[in-house]
């Protein structure tokens, strides 16, 4: 018998506290598969917010930095120039990258900034109950917008990964999502690629994944991965939104 | 022997890189523009060595959060409004107990303020200034001399303690010019911290954190810091004392408000009156025993501030009932002169009576 | 191809995304909760399991292992 799938050495074995058909669960394995096929786990530190990943460092067996809210680009900046030979990667939900974070990740982008940024979107505030996130979609109830989000009241649903491939130092820009086996595979190889980016002293790179809550969408896990495809990934279409780093694509 | 002129915010710049600081980020705010050009000019080129001008005073800080977890001498610096921003990341530095060092040179206050000298951040420097329960080492210079001398001691104490270091200096010292020499020469290996966070190579990997879903486990973080806290107010307690020994009136101030005292207390000498100076170096932790060994030879104080009275408390802590302690204060950005100081000493002088005691 | 595949069922959650996306419904709820309250999934062996890995593609929690002849 032929091993054909087991967890990845650098993935603590450790249950895991996010929910049942959380996309974090699935992101996390993703990202220490890639870590283990590239041989970096002696290199690699990470860095998580505060959210439902704030305990990412307890499953990720590579040195890992708490990051006040929304500062992680600017931790990761301060530890790659004090310390460039360390692949540095940063995982952060929507609040934290794109709210209280937007300065940070736009400007860590704009330095070009040899970092990986692994940005989790589920279109909400998961670990504080369920609030209105920067990418809650246009009449999404969340517990802050009970009535649906208004655009004429809350705008729009933001896009801060096209925002940020408007700077030049942002190389690598690609939005997956994990809600599929074949999403799934594909999310796999874009993180290697923005990993190898980095390695390759390239730019700043971003994933953004598309990532299901099912406990905060208030749905079952397969109605939350089906609605990722059926109404997530028409407001954020899936695929590359910038690439210049001359590299193969992920696809 | 080789003293320079140089202005005090450039004087900390060379201090720092002397001291083998690799890692400065920092965002421009008056009146400590030249501390950070200096860091763009000198240590920008230097190799290994880091020079970002941060897109916010905010940033810069968890810059500096970065920096330190990955081994290396680090600093930022501002002054007031963005010593406001930085305090989110200096609680988080003392959390993780990380060693960096943050220059404030202080402004007028509160708000966008002026760009005067002030001394009204010192509840901010040394209660802790961001939320939860810690302090930092808090350095006060008088002179352009200190300030490159405290700079090389406050990253010292920074990596001896694993703590967030302040030094808390003003718009005056910053800008003004003396001589200043350094000791100690450029660092030809840059200090890098043994427990630095570079990748889990030959080690288990480590996490550094400060949040924890037991509160058990975050009491015992804060009494660690507070045994620390002990350890720093027994061993590194810094006050420096002037004409005290027969004084019937002591001034107390730090920073430039003991220069400016010190001026009028030569000429409150000159015309006969016993007064001296009490000058705290560390305002964290406070040299509450030095000046209460002061009250055993004299019970009549001024404190003197650029401020509506911060450290005022701590001297009322410090001193007994039986002390009378006067306030003298400007705060805003105003700088009080020597003689204005000096008509204060004589007001108080004579109204509690000193002239007419031996 | 013969395949095989263990199952945690102390890690699994019981999301049941593995049994949705199964082609050979090797998959199925089980009948007790597991430590942690959920009801886990439990393989059934008979036979027609291909070793094809997709349940442990989509497994948020890594609860199975995959083998192959």
């Amino acid at each position: 018998m032929k091993v054909v799938y087991r967890r990845p050495k650098s993935l603590k074995k450790r249950a895991y506290h996010y929910c049942p058909g959380c996309g974090h669960s699935i992101v996390h394995r993703l990202i220490c598969e890639v870590i283990d096929e590239m041989n970096i786990q002696d290199r690699t530190i990470g860095v998580p917010p505060p959210g439902c990943s704030v305990f990412a460092y307890h499953y990720f067996d590579v040195d890992m930095v708490e990051s006040a809210h929304g500062r992680g680009a600017a931790v990761a900046t301060g530890i790659k120039r004090a310390y460039p030979e360390a692949i540095v990667f940063t995982y952060q939900g929507d609040g934290d990258l794109a709210a209280i974070g937007t300065a940070e990740t736009i400007h860590a982008a704009n330095r070009g900034e040899r970092l990986t940024a692994i940005f989790i979107n589920n279109a909400v505030y998961g670990m504080t109950g369920g609030q209105m996130a920067p990418t809650t979609l246009n009449e999404m109830v969340t517990t802050t917008t009970p009535y649906g989000r208004d655009i004429k009241l809350e705008g729009y649903p933001i896009k801060i990964s096209e925002m940020v491939a408007l700077t030049k130092g942002a190389i690598y820009i690609e939005r997956t999502a994990v809600n599929s086996p074949a999403h799934i595979q594909k999310t796999k190889r874009v993180i290697r690629k923005a990993f190898q980016a980095q390695i390759d002293d390239l730019g700043f790179a971003l994933v953004e994944i598309l990532s299901p809550c099912p406990t905060n969408w208030k749905m079952t896990p397969i109605e939350s991965w089906r609605w990722v495809d059926n109404v997530m990934a028409k407001e954020y279409p899936l695929g590359v939104i910038k690439d210049s780093t001359g590299t193969k694509s992920a696809d | 022997m080789n003293k320079r002129l140089m202005s005090g915010n450039a004087a900390i710049g060379e201090a720092a890189i002397r001291a083998g600081c690799a890692f400065y980020s920092g965002y421009p705010i008056t009146p400590q523009n030249e501390l950070t050009e200096y860091m763009a000019q000198n240590l920008s080129r230097r190799k290994g060595c880091t020079f970002i001008q941060a897109e916010s005073e905010i940033s810069a800080i968890n810059m500096v959060y970065g920096a330190s977890v990955a081994g290396v001498r680090a600093m930022t610096s501002s002054s007031s409004p963005g010593i406001s921003l930085k305090q989110e990341g200096i609680s988080y530095l003392a959390a993780c107990e990380l060693p960096a060092v943050i220059v404030n040179m202080s402004r007028g206050g509160p708000g966008l303020g002026s760009i005067s000298a002030a001394q009204s951040d010192y509840f901010q420097a040394t209660r802790g200034g961001g939320h939860g329960d810690y302090r930092t080492i808090v350095l006060a210079p008088s002179s352009v001399q200190e300030l490159a001398d405290f700079t090389g001691r406050a990253f010292e104490l920074a990596d001896k303690y694993l703590t967030p270091v302040i030094i808390l200096g003003d718009g005056m010292l910053g800008q003004m010019m003396e001589p200043v020499e350094f000791t100690g020469s450029y660092p030809e290996v840059l200090p890098v911290r043994s427990r630095a966070l570079r990748g889990a190579k030959g080690r288990a990997s480590r996490i550094v954190k400060t949040f924890t879903s037991n509160p058990a486990e975050l009491e015992e973080l804060n009494w660690s810091l507070y045994r620390r806290y002990q350890l720093i107010k027994k061993d590194e307690t810094t006050c420096e004392t002037y004409m005290t020994d027969d004084a019937k009136l002591i001034v107390v101030a730090f920073g430039i408000g003991a220069r400016i005292a010190k001026g009028a207390i030569k000429n409150a000498r000159a015309a006969g009156k016993k007064v001296g100076l009490f000058r705290p170096i560390t305002l964290w932790p406070f040299p509450t025993e030095k000046l209460q060994e002061l009250e055993k030879t004299c019970h009549n104080f001024l404190d003197f501030e650029l401020n509506m009275g911060q450290m005022l408390e701590d001297v009322q802590l410090s001193l007994s009932d039986k002390a009378s302690i006067s306030f003298y204060g400007r705060p805003g950005g105003v700088t009080a002169l020597p003689d204005e100081i000096l008509r204060v000493i004589t007001r108080i002088y004579h109204q509690n009576g000193l002239d007419k005691i031996k | 191809m013969k395949g095989s595949i263990t199952t945690d069922r102390e890690l699994c959650k019981g999301c049941g995304i593995c049994i949705e996306f199964c082609d050979k419904k090797v998959l199925a709820f089980d009948a007790k909760v597991n430590l942690a309250g959920y009801i886990p999934v439990k393989f059934i062996n008979n036979g027609e399991c291909n070793g094809c890995g997709v349940c442990a593609i989509v497994c948020p929690d890594v609860a199975i292992e995959v083998y192959r002849e």
